[in-house]
Parts: structure tokens; sequence; C-alpha cells
């Protein structure tokens, strides 16, 4: 196996539609189950369900879960092909649960969406697709599941896949892959199935092996929000993370929003001699002239500035349950800067599952919703459109302590 | 190809992400502390924790004392107090173990006794508002559910069926009605990520990791409650070797684990780290 090639994915979709049983039959069938791990779920699994080894409790690990057979928190765990190591993230298909869900898709690099091939595409389905993509998720293989419920019909096969396709068309998703399967017989998991001949393409362990690790934008100019300001030993050193682009001791940098300009003197990493960093590197930087850095700066290269602005258009998704209300006033964070604001118009107001228009003009935004808003803040802010560099593109809102929303610029 | 020269590789972008955390963690709460059990994890935690701040922790490292440690481990502790030039803070539940607690009572009122509620008076004593642990997600379902930034009510209570939202990077802060948020930035390790990078940076380790006479402990805490493993590992390379090809789970050597389904879910829902 080739070192340090890891590849983080979700897993999503309604609910009872298989998300467990399909991680279950992801680590029976890469022998990735150590036997005091089968043992305890058999034994957890003994008296429910007329003591058939239940899958699902491989990852639903609370109490809760597995007496209601659901699962209500985002949980990760680890499997690996002849290829790589993945890191596969379940999330939970109740629309209670959609926080976690988010949570869980934000970290991954891929999604699997699974389907009912009895039922089709359900109210999470839906709402589960238009969060990958409004998330920026582009890798995604659609799994068609329960295939033995239907007698592995290529027919129904068809049907879901010609339904999934049509709703991905409206919300600009591109599945690379429709892939038949039962998770439960372990039909076109990590084996072809005899029983669906029909179909040509890849098992679900071959085409994640196809898919690609995300990279940082390195390819892009420098991004470089500060994160905070050291003194050490007499030295000051502002820290952060390289969201995008190169760093080099001497290069020429700008600092936002203000605009001051300044060199590099030296990239500093303890005990190592460096004078380049790239995207997603954490470092530290020291410079020329003895500009005042503060947490919320950005570096930059001059001529390939990011927007400065003190208004901007966003899709937010309202993940809590007390609605926004118009006149709020309300926190924001966007890679290290913190600012308030306020959301001056909500365009629409849009239904995350069925994406259809509940309200036009609207003042407020409920639990789940998505608002296409206006927002206009104070002090100029430092962004990117999402779709340019993701890392400045979104942001959070935060009432109290608590992330009630994520929204990405448009 | 010249990315390629410098793109990072899995270790270093670790790394990076855990810095990244710890940084974040204390610029939000300042008053913050490390708990270091002495074990393979939270001592890769604070190497981290020293790189992220060239080379000074700025505030203290907590060791919980059961004062069922291994002898190993006290020592490894003194030594490296020393060579790091931590602050650190030994916290005992003294009434406790002057009364007598100790695993032969019950596993599950030990580990109450005195890891949870000694570091409750830890956290009382001394009021931190954040505190840093080296948990990781493989080492246990539970665990597996944690957040990075997790919250704890007053009466030490992980809500893990109400947890926050997290995404890109942002957490939450702290409120009023929260004791105090436990910040996990090893929670997307692997065991075998942490073997490999204590090999990169040469991270010193207590010698009870390394097999002798045919057996080693594959997880430390206290003496009575863990045990060893069969295993020739006797250098961190073979121990790499070992991992990458076991079928038994980490934790397998660990009494909580074991004594009932859901003995480490009532644990940690009480405050257990």
């Amino acid at each position: 196996m080739e070192d340090g090639n890891t590849l983080k994915f979700v897993i999503v979709g309604h609910i009872d539609h298989g998300k467990s049983t399909l991680i279950g039959r992801l680590f029976f069938d890469t022998n990735s189950l150590p036997p005091d791990k089968i043992e305890e779920v058999k034994k957890a699994s003994k008296g429910r369900m007329g003591g058939e080894m239940e899958f699902a409790f491989l990852m639903d690990h609370l109490r809760e879960e597995r007496e209601q057979g659901i699962t209500i928190d985002t949980a990760q765990a680890f499997f690996k092909t002849p290829k790589r190591e993945y890191v596969i993230i379940d999330a939970p298909g109740h629309v209670e649960f959609v926080k976690n869900m988010i949570t869980g898709a934000s970290q991954a690099e891929a999604a699997l969406l699974i389907v009912d091939a009895k039922e089709g595409v359900a109210e999470q389905t839906k709402r589960h697709a238009n969060l990958l993509s409004m998330l920026g998720l582009n890798q995604v293989i659609v799994v068609i599941n329960k295939m033995d419920a239907v007698d592995y019909k290529q027919g129904r096969y068809d049907k879901i896949r010609s339904d999934v396709k049509e709703f991905f068309d409206t919300i600009a998703l591109k599945a690379d892959y429709y892939i038949p399967i039962s998770a439960l017989k372990g039909d076109n998991v990590a084996t072809r199935s005899d029983l669906m001949k029909w179909y040509e393409g890849p098992t679900v362990l071959g085409s994640l092996d196809s898919l690609a690790n995300r990279v940082s934008p390195e390819d892009k100019s420098l991004l470089l929000p500060v994160q905070d300001v050291y003194k050490i030993s007499g030295k000051r050193i502002a820290v952060g993370r390289v969201e995008a682009g190169t760093i080099e001791s001497g290069m020429e940098v700008k600092i936002l929003p203000e605009g001051e300009k300044t060199k590099v003197k030296s990239i500093e990493k303890f005990q190592e001699e460096k004078d380049k960093a790239v995207a997603g590197e954490s470092i530290g930087i020291m410079t020329e002239d003895p500009v005042f850095l503060q947490r919320g700066n950005v570096l930059c290269v001059e001529g390939k500035e990011p927007t400065i602005t003190d208004g901007f258009q966003a899709n937010v998704i309202w993940l809590s349950k007390e609605a926004f209300d118009i006149k709020e006033r309300i926190m924001m964070r966007l890679a290290t800067q913190e600012f308030a604001g306020n959301l001056i118009k909500i365009k629409r107001r849009i239904d995350s599952s069925s994406l259809s228009v509940l309200e036009e003009d609207a003042s407020t935004i409920g639990n789940l919703e998505i608002g296409e808003v206006e927002i206009q803040v104070k002090a100029p802010v430092v962004l990117t459109k999402f779709n340019n560099i993701q890392e400045l593109g979104r942001f959070v809102l935060v009432r109290g302590n608590d992330v009630v929303a994520g929204g990405i610029i448009t | 190809m010249k990315n390629e020269e410098v793109r990072m590789d899995h270790l270093s972008d670790l790394e990076s992400r855990s810095i990244y955390i710890i940084r974040e963690a204390y610029h939000q709460f300042q008053k913050v502390a490390a708990l270091w059990s002495i074990g393979k994890d939270s001592t890769t935690l604070l190497w981290l924790i020293r790189k992220a701040f060239f080379g000074k922790m700025p505030f203290p490292v907590v060791h919980i004392d059961t004062s069922y440690k291994f002898k190993e481990i006290y020592k490894f502790r003194d030594e490296y107090t020393k060579k790091w030039d931590l602050d650190l803070i030994v916290h005992r539940n003294e009434d406790a173990i002057s009364s007598g607690m100790g695993p032969k009572k019950s596993k599950l009122e030990c580990c109450t006794e005195l890891k949870t509620n000694a570091l409750k008076g830890a956290i009382d004593k001394y009021g931190f508002r954040a505190l840093y642990l080296g948990i990781r997600r493989d080492e246990h379902g539970i665990r597996a559910k944690e957040r990075v930034f997790s919250p704890r009510d007053q009466d030490f209570e992980w809500d893990y069926k109400n947890q926050p939202p997290e995404l890109w990077d942002q957490y939450k802060s702290k409120t009023e009605a929260e004791e105090h948020i436990r910040v996990h930035p090893l929670l997307g390790w692997t065991e075998l990520d942490i073997w490999k990078y204590i090999k990169k940076e040469n991270i010193p380790v207590v010698g009870l990791y390394f097999a002798k006479n045919g057996r080693r402990y594959r997880s430390i805490g206290c003496e009575p409650c863990v045990n060893t493993i069969p295993s020739d590992a006797d250098t961190i390379d073979k121990i790499i070797e070992e991992l990458k090809t076991t079928t038994i789970s980490e934790r397998s050597g660990r009494a909580q684990d074991k004594e009932s389904d859901y003995m480490m879910q009532k644990l940690r829902a009480l405050g257990y780290m």
C-alpha cells in the first residue's frame, strides 16, 4: 500500500436505506474487523433482531442508536483496500439529525449516496444530495441498495438511476457511478454479483479506489489568514495555516484588509529550517517591517487580492430549531475573521429537500431551510467566491456560542 | 511536477491540522491545560503543542494520578517534565485513595472516583475553561462520535445526543452553562499514524510499549487494569509492522471497555476521558 494516501468519504442517504449495513459489509469484506469487535457486536445483537449479527452495531455505538435502530450522530471508522486507507464517515439519515450529517459531510472528500431500490428517492435522499452540492463535494457515487428485495431486476435499477439523475441535474451534481448492490448479501460491494450480470460497472470498492484525493489549492495565489500572534523570546511570530498558494521567505506580501505591504523575513516552524510553505501547512512567519498583524488579517500577493467588501451574497443553510429573524444581528466566522452582520435581504427561502421556493423576499429562515441572502457587515471582510477557493468562500453563523448555520459565498 | 515535490504527506497534513486546532483553542479559551496520561497519544499531543508554540507550552500539563500507574510512567513523567520544562500539575482524588478505592471494588466506580472525579477536582481548583485530550476516533466506537470541540456541562456530562454542528474548522465557544470544553486535536489520527509520527519525529515513549519475553502493552494506564498482548515488537519499526497486520483491537487489554457493552458510554457520559 502507498503510504499516506487516505481518502475520507461520507455515506449519506435516507433513513433505513442501509447506510450502516453497507458500512458493516465494507468492514467485513475488507477483513477490517478485529475478531473481538465481531464478538462484541454478535453479543450485543443477541436478544434483538432474532440474534442475527447486526452490521449497523459496528458504527452505532450509543445504546439509544442500537435500541432504536437509527444512527443519531456521525461516526468515523477506518478500513483499507490494497490500494489505500479509507476513513468512512457514517452520517445519520433521520431529518432530526441533519446537523450531524453536515458535520460529517463537511469533512469528506467524496460521498456515497445510498438509495433503497424498493422505496426509491425519498425526502432525505434529496436533502442530502442538495447539501452535498452546496458543500462543494464533486465526487459522488450513487449506490442502489437492497437489490435482493427487487429480485435483482435491471428495470428497477434503471428506473431509480434515472430518477436520481433527473434530480441531480437540477442541482448541478454529477454522479461518478450508479452501482446496484445488496449490502446485506454483499452483491457488488467487494465482489461482483453473479445475480446482476447485466451490470458492467465497478463494485463499490472498485469505484472508491478510482476516486482522487482532494488537494489544497496550491496552484492558486497565496492566501494566509492570520490565526494568532505570539511573542516568543522577544520575537513576534504571526501564525496561521496557508489556505491557498505558497509562501516563501523574501516574498512581498500585502496585509488585508488594510493593504499595508511588507516582506516575509522568515518562515517559522519549531526545530525546522524552512524557506517555503504550501497550502495546508500550519506555520509562523516574521516580517521585515514592524507591521501590526492581528488575527483576522489575510496575507496575499499584490495584484492577486481576493475580494474585500462589506456586502456579499450567500446561500445559508439554517441548522437550528430557533429560526432566524431578519431583524437579528448575527456573528459570522470566515476563516479566522469574526464579524457581526445583518442579513439585509432574504431573497428566497427554500425547502432543502424539495428545493421548492417557500417564500420570496422572506423575513425568516427556519430549521433546515436554505436562504438566498444578501449580507451587510460594518467593516470590510476578505473573501472569495466558494467556487474559487472554498477555504475563503465559506463561513458559519454563530448565535450565542453555537454554530447555527453554514453559508457559501455565491 | 513541481507540485509533487512540495505537496504535504499524510503525517505532515495531520500535524498541520492538529496544530491549527491547538492554536484555535488557545486563542479562544486562554485558560487551558493539557491532560497527560503519559501514554503514547497524550505524549504525542504534548509534542504537537510544543511545536504549535515553538517549544514552550504556554499553559500547564495535568496528570490525573490514580496512584495505580506503572512505576515506569511516573519515572517518564518526571524525566520529561524537566527536559521539556513543563508546568506540571499532578492531581489525585486523595479522599478516595485514602479510603481504599481501587479496581477490586468496582471498575466503573474506581474509574469514576480516581479519574473522572479527580479531574473534576482539578478543574474546580484551577478553573480551566478548556482541556486538551489526546483521544482518537479509532480507539473506541464511542470516541468515534466525538467532536473536535466537545462541551461538558456543570455535572461533567457529555450530551452526546445533541452535539453542536462542526464544520470547516469553525468550532463552538464556551457558554456559561458549560463547565469546560474538551479539545481533541488527535481525533482524526489512527494508532498507526501515531506510531509512524513517533518514529518520524523521534518522540520518546514509555518502555512498556516494547515487547519483553514475547509480550508488550499496546495501551497503558493503571497497572491492575491493563494487560499485555502477545508480541515480539521490541522496536518502533516492529510495532508499525505489527499494527499493519494485527486483527486485535487496541483497547482489548483494557478492563473498562469490556465489563459491559455500554460501560464506555456510561463512563464518557459521566465525564470520563
